[in-house]
């Protein structure tokens, strides 16, 4: 691992996550997808150049806003879909919906949305993994107000304490839904210094230069796969469409339109194409295929079964119980 | 007959499943410490080693949730909370993610992680040590809630608590655990679900849980000599409750007294009711009588303590009243043994 930043990869890994959430967005008022939808647009550069330095066999968590960890880490696009269209292809069967993805195979362990909820659970996957020896590290994504939970402090702690592998990434996109910072954290104490009192390593750095995000993933992992515990990372993001659905919420008011303006011109993705990352027969070949892969997805999903309502029962017990 | 007392009888099913499956380890505030969870986990840390038998910090929240993720390994974690109350803190991993883990993700991961949950009532141990919380257990689907009564149940139940894979909470009632029985030595499964009649009665149908069995039992042991037969349902487990056992009691006595350590309003004692009323009310002669808690948190001083828990002598007068006994008759309590009635009755060790 490590090297220099694999800028055309991080570019089609964003793109595509960006591509996949319009698409969602797009078909989003059909009504079919029944389940609430966090959107990452404007967010894409932290999942992609995070997860494109993991192997398969690391296994990640996230929150609520899920699709761009669960796509950059190799979670399968169709059984995402389908879930989001409730169907029994679905990654969890429709059980869980966009909020709680799954792909074990791709080493995406799960999604939930209580904020926090899946830090500690990432802490003891780091446990086990060291128990069992398997080398492998636990990322968890989560938001800047998961970081007032309790149960990230209490993972934190107990990460450190036992230098588990673990990388915490927070993405601080400075709302917590409508509220913002002021008031709910301490003015002038970046999120990645909270590390300092764990006696922790952290870094923070600007969550929409891909660049930026894959040099301090990079420094964070190797430290973490050396053992010498964990490591916390802050990116400072922000979302584009409101809270939870595939609109814009300007109209709210939470946020000035300047501010929207301004994190509207740093597009993690536009950012790249500035940079000359990709070329325009490249990006024009790249969209293709996004295109068609998204189209076969969303046919695959539309097509496919929902559960059977005599099924309702199932799973809230597994077979030998 | 190899008598042991219950927290015994925990220790060695602790033990014993712990050599018999790598992929089982215990967790908890003090669990390898000097007393060992009221003896129950002594020894264990010094056989198997820190990682298997592991302290935590005081971190209830974020624990449940490494033991968790620990399953995704295919560990089979215990966690102990010295008190119920403790679990509280919790509820937030054990209700959004533990009971919910192998449905809301299609059935593709599972959580078989035990939580021995003790009961501290006694000694003034006041509001925020003595609850009896397994209604809210129970009402959360995902969780199977064992309430062991006896020494051999507490050991079996917990091995089948531990090799089952769904998440298992076991209530262990500190006033059990004095208590002795026959525990048979090698390593068995109590399978959970399954009530037991634990002492058959033709007049009424005392169902209880936890340490209320004992109390029921001591109530039928008093009732006898008047020529009233008390049949003792022990419940074992509240999820999956065991209804046909429960209802066929019913239809041979006519008459249902739940006796429940929880608060009565809302509580498992009403579930157990409910259902005995739905599935067997042909069968009952009268409306089922429920025994618990008052709907008032704990009291610390003895003076309340003693007022506030049911006894073997209220089961006693729920009895008389369905089958037609004059209370007058009942035979007089016996006096506490001690200024009060806040500790077990050492009378009362068993063997059951």
């Amino acid at each position: 691992m490590g090297g220099p930043a694999p800028l055309p990869d991080l570019f089609a890994s964003m793109l595509r996550i960006r591509r996949i959430e319009e698409a969602i967005a797009k078909r989003y008022p059909e009504g079919e997808m029944r389940c609430p939808v966090h959107f990452c647009i404007g967010q894409e550069a932290v999942p992609a150049a995070i997860c494109a330095q993991l192997a398969r066999t690391d296994r990640v968590f996230s929150g609520h806003r899920s699709h761009g960890h669960y796509l950059a880490k190799g979670g399968d696009l169709r059984a995402m879909l389908a879930e989001l269209y409730g169907r029994e292809t679905g990654c969890a069967r429709g059980r869980g919906g966009s909020q709680h993805l799954i792909d074990l195979e791709a080493g995406f362990v799960a999604s939930a949305p209580i904020l926090a909820g899946t830090i500690p659970i990432a802490v003891g996957a780091a446990l086990s993994a060291t128990w069992r020896k398997s080398g492998s590290v636990s990322v968890v994504f989560f938001g800047d107000g998961a970081t007032e939970e309790g149960a990230f402090h209490e993972s934190m702690n107990f990460a450190a304490a036992r230098r588990l592998p673990v990388l915490f990434v927070c993405e601080n996109n400075a709302y917590s839904v409508h509220s913002a910072m002021e008031g709910r954290q301490p003015a002038g104490r970046r999120i990645a210094d909270m590390a300092k009192a764990y006696a922790m390593a952290s870094a923070h750095a600007d969550g929409n230069d891909a660049a930026a995000v894959w040099n301090a993933g990079a420094i964070a992992l190797d430290h973490v796969r050396k053992g010498n515990g964990p490591y916390l990372l802050e990116f400072d993001t922000y979302r584009w469409l409101e809270h939870c659905g595939p609109n814009p919420d300007d109209a709210l008011g939470y946020r000035t339109p300047a501010e929207i303006d301004a994190w509207r011109r740093r597009c993690p993705i536009e950012k790249l194409r500035r940079d000359s990352v990709p070329g325009a027969a490249e990006e024009r070949a790249l969209e293709a295929r996004i295109a068609a892969e998204i189209d076969a997805a969303f046919a695959a999903a539309r097509a496919a079964p929902f559960p059977d309502p005599r099924d309702l029962g199932a799973f809230v017990h597994p077979a030998r119980s | 007959m190899r008598l042991r007392s219950f927290a015994e009888a925990i220790r060695e099913g602790l033990e014993q499943a712990l050599a018999d499956d790598p992929r089982v380890c215990v967790m908890g505030p003090g669990v390898p410490g000097p007393t060992g969870i009221f003896g129950t986990t002594r020894g264990l840390a010094e056989r198997f080693g820190p990682e298997r038998v592991m302290d935590m910090p005081s971190s209830e929240q974020a624990m449940t949730g490494f033991a968790l993720g620990a399953t995704l390994d295919g560990y089979r974690p215990v966690i102990v909370h010295m008190r119920v109350d403790f679990a509280v803190l919790a509820m937030d991993q054990m209700v959004n993610q533990v009971a919910k883990w192998h449905f809301m993700y299609g059935g593709r991961l599972r959580a078989p992680m035990v939580f021995r949950l003790i009961v501290g009532r006694g000694w003034g141990q006041g509001p925020q040590h003595s609850q009896s919380l397994q209604a809210w257990f129970a009402h959360v689907p995902g969780f199977k809630v064992a309430m062991p009564a006896s020494p051999r149940d507490a050991k079996g139940m917990l091995v089948a608590a531990i090799r089952d894979d769904s998440p298992v909470v076991l209530v262990e009632h500190r006033w059990l655990y004095g208590i002795t029985g026959d525990v048979p030595e090698e390593l068995y499964e109590t399978k959970l679900g399954e009530a037991r009649v634990a002492r058959p009665g033709r007049h009424a149908t005392v169902a209880a849980t936890s340490h209320m069995v004992i109390e029921a039992l001591r109530a039928a042991e008093r009732l006898a000599p008047l020529g009233i037969e008390v049949e003792v349902v022990d419940m074992r487990s509240l999820v999956p409750l065991d209804a046909d056992t429960l209802c066929a009691s019913v239809a041979r006595t006519g008459h249902l007294v739940v006796a429940d350590t929880g608060t009565i309003a809302f509580g498992a004692g009403a579930e157990i009711a409910a259902v005995a009323t739905e599935r067997a009310f042909a069968h009952l002669k009268k409306a089922p009588v429920r025994i618990g808690l008052p709907h008032f948190p704990s009291p610390t001083t003895p003076a309340l303590a003693d007022a506030f828990y049911p006894r073997a002598v209220d089961i006693e007068r729920a009895v008389a009243g369905l089958v037609g006994l004059d209370p007058a008759r009942l035979p007089v309590e016996e006096p506490p043994h001690g200024p009060w009635r806040d500790t077990p009755d050492p009378s009362f060790k068993g063997p059951y």
